[in-house]
């Protein structure tokens, strides 16, 4: 079981109390009429699946019930960082292009 | 978009659930142990064990949801008498009004069910701005468990570390209590309260009375 820190409730709580929710920043196209079907297509479909770092988008179901992001290891299952909705993480793997870094905030 | 239409929009309609005579409360509405019959329980079951377990049914509970502004605050404490707790995990209590917090932008109140109405009823007078208060009383139920075993009970139940170094007297947490849904808070060294769902409560129910079969469970009425 995973040890998870909610920043909102400021407490670490058991893994069965959260839900994973998908990768995070996934940022909307500004004007969804505008989009191919292929760049719609792969907004709502298309994930990442890294062997390592991962950026996560977790819900504090049980508890609080808001949602917050998760920088965690997908190899070791190392939580490497918790920071909440809107924040830019800390902890990035330099070796890949981050998109994140552009300003996208989620 | 017309006048008459905003006005509408502007209006909150707050409906009383329960009957005007506040009398009648408790020959109409059912608490959802209703069908244990606690009160028969309490005198022929044991007198003495490990483990106190009460219903407070047909309680009001009330949930506000808002960010408050520094003027929403003032308005709130007179309201209520005391002030949101802003510190995430803690409660405040005054007479038998009793604030929880459950996140960042939300509160659980409680108080004695036939004085829900009247306070819904003020908020929508008083309180300015945006915020949502909804009364979901009907939808949970307060139990209480006590007794030099009742932590033990609570341990069983949830992944909560219970220690009163850093669960003190007022924490509320909400949580899963036997993998459902609860919110509990620590009254007092060896007294908890449990706020379920009603859906819930005949499960918990049984898992509390299988959960204490070694410490002695006594029903209080």
């Amino acid at each position: 079981m995973l040890h998870i820190y909610c920043p909102h409730c400021a407490e670490y709580r058991e893994e069965e109390e959260f839900h994973a929710a998908g990768q995070a920043h996934i940022v909307r196209p500004l004007d969804p009429d505008a989009c191919t079907d292929k760049e719609w297509g792969e907004y709502l479909f298309f994930r990442k699946n890294p062997r390592g770092l991962h950026h996560e988008l977790w819900v504090h179901s049980a508890g609080c019930r808001k949602f917050f992001n998760m920088t965690r290891d997908t190899q070791t299952y190392e939580i490497k960082e918790i920071y909440k909705i809107g924040e830019k993480p800390s902890v990035v793997d330099s070796s890949v292009p981050q998109e994140i870094a552009s300003g996208a905030a989620s | 978009m017309s006048d008459a239409v905003v006005e509408n929009i502007k209006m909150k309609v707050v409906a009383n659930q329960l009957p005007e005579d506040s009398e009648k409360i408790h020959s109409m509405a059912e608490s959802p142990l209703h069908h244990v019959d606690l009160a028969s329980l309490a005198k022929q079951g044991l007198q003495e064990g490990g483990v106190h377990f009460c219903e407070k049914p047909l309680m009001g509970l009330l949930t506000l949801r808002c960010h408050p502004s520094a003027k929403q605050k003032t308005a709130i404490k007179s309201l209520l008498g005391v002030a949101l707790p802003m510190e995430p995990l803690t409660s405040a209590t005054k007479g038998d009004v009793t604030v929880r917090w459950i996140s960042p932008d939300e509160w659980l109140i409680t108080l004695s069910g036939d004085k829900a109405f009247d306070l819904e009823s003020r908020f929508q007078d008083k309180l300015e701005g945006h915020y949502s208060l909804v009364n979901i009383s009907g939808g949970t139920t307060v139990f209480e468990l006590s007794g030099k075993d009742a932590m033990n009970v609570l341990k069983k139940s949830t992944t909560i570390d219970f220690h009163s170094k850093v669960f003190p007297t007022d924490k509320v947490v909400s949580t899963l209590f036997a993998k459902s849904s609860a919110i509990i808070r620590r009254l007092d060294e060896q007294r908890f309260e449990l706020v379920v769902r009603r859906s819930f409560s005949d499960y918990i129910w049984l898992w509390i009375q299988d959960a204490s079969k070694e410490y002695g469970l006594v029903v209080d009425a």
